[in-house]
């Protein structure tokens, strides 16, 4: 079992978690795990990005090869597009389709969507959208999270583990939102996966 | 014991903790700066009460370090590399010092400029200092040796240097834990006058760091941290130092590379296996993250009959840092099928955050310079070296640390006028206290600006040491009380700021304005803690 994961967005979007949660699961069930993160500089709003690998072999390079990822999981539509050399030829390449505008020569969402439907295997969402229904505006990340998780290997039971973990001292509310949210983001993706 | 989840630079401060620490000492600087954090919240290191504060600067910390040394016990001393810059004169001296209780100087190298001004590697200070130097490929790595690391330094009463860069520093693994050692007790050294260096004994000491050399390299000739691979394949050897190892072999999906491979982890190089290797094969290929320091070593300045490849002659680039395709195509090896970033995606800088109180600052003082022009602010390092950016263009030189209060005295020296310096508090601490000495000494047509956030937040939100002294330092050193002003940096005050501003640049002389106001982050930090 091996899985090499690109995660992306803009600083202060909440990667990290989905890190530390996906992170935790896999510990969990017994694989080898190495995560490099972008501290500094990049998160004053600029790009972030953190490369996961999970594996039951030894895991050697922090970084993920150029067209080795099997999966991009992105909290922001174009940032998801910057890490596409990362990608294998058949990887999945799942994104929050919400744009974090800060910058003023921000693309053409048009221009955006129609490179991210030229993925073969994607999943796109409104992860915004979804968590502000489910009156949790601010578990978009574990919505995209629960979107990639039908495509991670790892039981789903584990990563609500690892919610109940890392959320677990800021009470059963933000628990709760944080697990409807994940759910909400994997039903998703079992009915829109392409 | 269940694995710790640690960065590189957790897994160093672990292991040091373990190692009997009893005081890591520093100055924040990515990626060097999760080493000390991790200690001050660390509870094992609270319950030991290990020195944990930040130092004003870096090269305090080191002779902090040294103090403790002297009365020995275990200290780490953490600094990004440039860092190693500002302590270079203790630290050099410290090789003919040597230790007492046993001292690491973990130095975190930034090859790529990911968020520094240089991509300078330590290893060249080790060398330079004759000190013994150890460079981790991974984060297991990164926690055994500053055991080892203690304990050569205290066998031969002489600092070790730890080098580490970005990608381990900020990536994590699964480490497994020793048994804790004890901390020294306090001793002084055996010899007296061994912290002397008076000429007489300073030339005694620096003939026993030479004759100790040889000593060293057989240390790296019997540390687990070098070791020789075989394979059969002796048309080409690879040497790998450090993290440079894990790009190679990831090349190997089986974990199996075909030719012989000397990994590197400590220095100075093991001789023994390096002449092994040499005689050998006929070609080499040398791995290594930041400068050619093991290449240019082993080619010789006029070059010799071995081939060398590496970063000198194009087979890898000559600056940034290695991943795995460029050690891939290194070796000969097809890419992997890869696309292209598509032309829709730009560039996404960092800048400073909405709310933030330097953009209240350089609204006023763009203002207050419009009759001027621009090409008159001297500034320096911290969040407000985004100023730069449009839409404020506010300044114009980032150096190092300080560098803009005494360019800023140079210039006004020169004629120019106005002449402003713009300096974030935490900085002003680390190295602008001496230059705005110079500047009352020579009294200086200039205006400094001390943009007292109270935190220093570029590099994560730690205390600065300044926070609620800044005044009192300036009258210390001698700027006159009413020529010390204190704004408010918000947009109802802007008139009045640009007012202060330009009663500043029409004094003939030494003037502070302090716009002060927190870091909008600053809550969450005191949440926190
Ligand atoms: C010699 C050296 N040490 C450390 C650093 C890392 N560093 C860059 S900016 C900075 C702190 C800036 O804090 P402050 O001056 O208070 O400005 P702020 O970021 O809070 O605006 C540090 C520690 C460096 N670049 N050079
Ligand atoms: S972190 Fe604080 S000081 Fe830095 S840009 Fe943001 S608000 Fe300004």
């Amino acid at each position: 079992m091996k899985k090499d994961i690109i995660l992306a967005g803009v600083g202060g979007q909440g990667i990290l978690s989905i890190a530390t949660i996906i992170g935790y699961a896999a510990i969990e069930s017994g694989l080898n795990l190495k995560q490099a993160e972008v501290h500094g500089m990049s998160q004053r709003g600029g790009d972030v990005q953190s490369h996961l690998r999970i594996s039951d072999k030894e895991i050697y390079s922090d970084l993920i090869p150029h067209g080795a990822a099997d999966m991009i999981i992105s909290v922001e539509p174009m940032e998801a597009l910057r890490y596409k050399p990362y990608l294998s030829t058949d990887g999945w390449f799942i994104t929050n389709t919400k744009p974090f505008v800060n910058i003023p020569n921000y693309p053409e969402m048009d221009k955006i969507m129609d490179e991210i439907e030229s993925f073969k295997k994607h999943v796109a969402l409104d992860a915004d959208q979804i968590a502000k229904d489910l009156n949790a505006p601010r578990s978009m990340n574990m919505v995209v999270l629960g979107a990639a998780s039908l495509f991670l290997d790892i039981p789903f039971e584990k990563l609500e583990e690892g919610i109940k973990f890392i959320f677990g001292r800021k009470g059963e509310k933000v628990v709760e939102s944080n697990l409807k949210a994940m759910k909400a983001g994997r039903d998703f993706a079992e009915e829109n996966k392409t | 014991m269940k694995k710790l989840l640690l960065l590189g630079d957790e897994a160093i401060a672990q292991g040091a903790l373990d190692a009997g620490l009893s005081g890591a000492f520093g100055y924040p600087g990515t990626p060097s700066t999760e080493i000390i954090e991790y200690i001050q919240r660390n509870p094992e290191a609270i319950e030991r009460n290990v020195h944990r504060t930040w130092s004003t600067n870096e090269k305090t910390a080191m002779e902090e370090a040294l103090g403790m040394s002297y009365a020995g016990k275990r200290a780490i001393v953490t600094m990004k590399h440039v860092g190693l810059n500002v302590a270079a004169d203790p630290y050099m001296n410290s090789a003919l010092t040597g230790a007492n209780g046993g001292i690491i100087v973990t130095v975190a190298d930034d090859p790529s400029m990911h968020s520094s001004q240089n991509e300078q590697d330590s290893r060249f200070y080790a060398k330079f200092a004759l000190m013994p130097a150890m460079e981790p490929a991974n984060q297991q790595e990164a926690y055994l040796m500053p055991r080892l690391a203690f304990e050569i330094s205290e066998k031969y009463n002489l600092p070790v240097l730890l080098r580490i860069t970005t990608r381990l520093a900020h990536s994590r693994a699964g480490v497994d834990r020793l048994e804790v050692l004890k901390e020294n007790k306090l001793h002084f050294p055996e010899n007296p006058n061994q912290f002397m260096l008076l000429p007489a004994f300073a030339r005694v000491n620096y003939k026993r760091l030479l004759s100790i050399q040889d000593d060293l390299v057989h240390e790296s000739e019997n540390s687990t941290f070098n070791q020789y691979f075989e394979g059969s394949d002796k048309s080409l050897v690879i040497i790998a130092c450090g993290l440079a190892y894990n790009y190679l072999m990831e090349n190997y999906s089986a974990g199996k590379c075909e030719y012989p491979i000397l990994k590197i982890g400590q220095y100075p190089l093991p001789k023994k296996q390096i002449e092994k290797i040499t005689s050998e094969c006929d070609e080499m290929l040398i791995l290594e993250e930041g400068m050619p320091f093991v290449e240019e070593m082993l080619k010789g300045y006029l070059g010799n009959n071995l081939r060398v490849k590496g970063r000198l002659d194009g087979s890898l680039p000559r600056d940034g840092e290695l991943n795995p395709q460029l050690v891939r195509k290194a070796l000969g090896m097809p890419e992997l099928p890869s696309q292209k970033v598509p032309e829709v995606v730009v560039g996404r800088p960092p800048a400073l955050c909405v709310g933030c109180p330097h953009i209240d600052t350089y609204k006023a003082l763009n203002a207050a310079l419009e009759k001027y022009g621009s090409g008159y602010v001297f500034s320096d390092i911290g969040c407000y070296t985004l100023g730069y950016l449009p839409p404020y263009n506010a300044i114009n030189t980032c150096v190092d640390m300080g560098a803009s209060i005494s360019m800023a005295v140079g210039a006004a020296d020169a004629g120019l006028f106005p002449s402003i310096a713009v300096i974030g508090d935490s900085t002003f601490g680390h190295s602008g206290m001496t230059p705005l000495l110079d500047g009352v000494i020579s009294k200086s047509n200039v205006v400094f600006m001390i943009l007292d956030n109270e935190i220093t937040a570029m590099t994560g939100m730690q205390d600065s040491q300044v926070t609620g002294r800044i005044e009192d330092i300036c009258i210390g050193i001698g700027v006159e009380k009413e020529h010390i002003r204190v704004i408010v940096p918000l947009s109802k005050n802007h008139e009045e700021n640009v007012k202060v501003i330009k009663e500043e640049l029409d004094y003939n002389g030494v003037s502070v304005i302090i716009p002060r106001r927190p870091c909008i982050h600053i809550f969450k930090k005191k949440k926190r803690s």
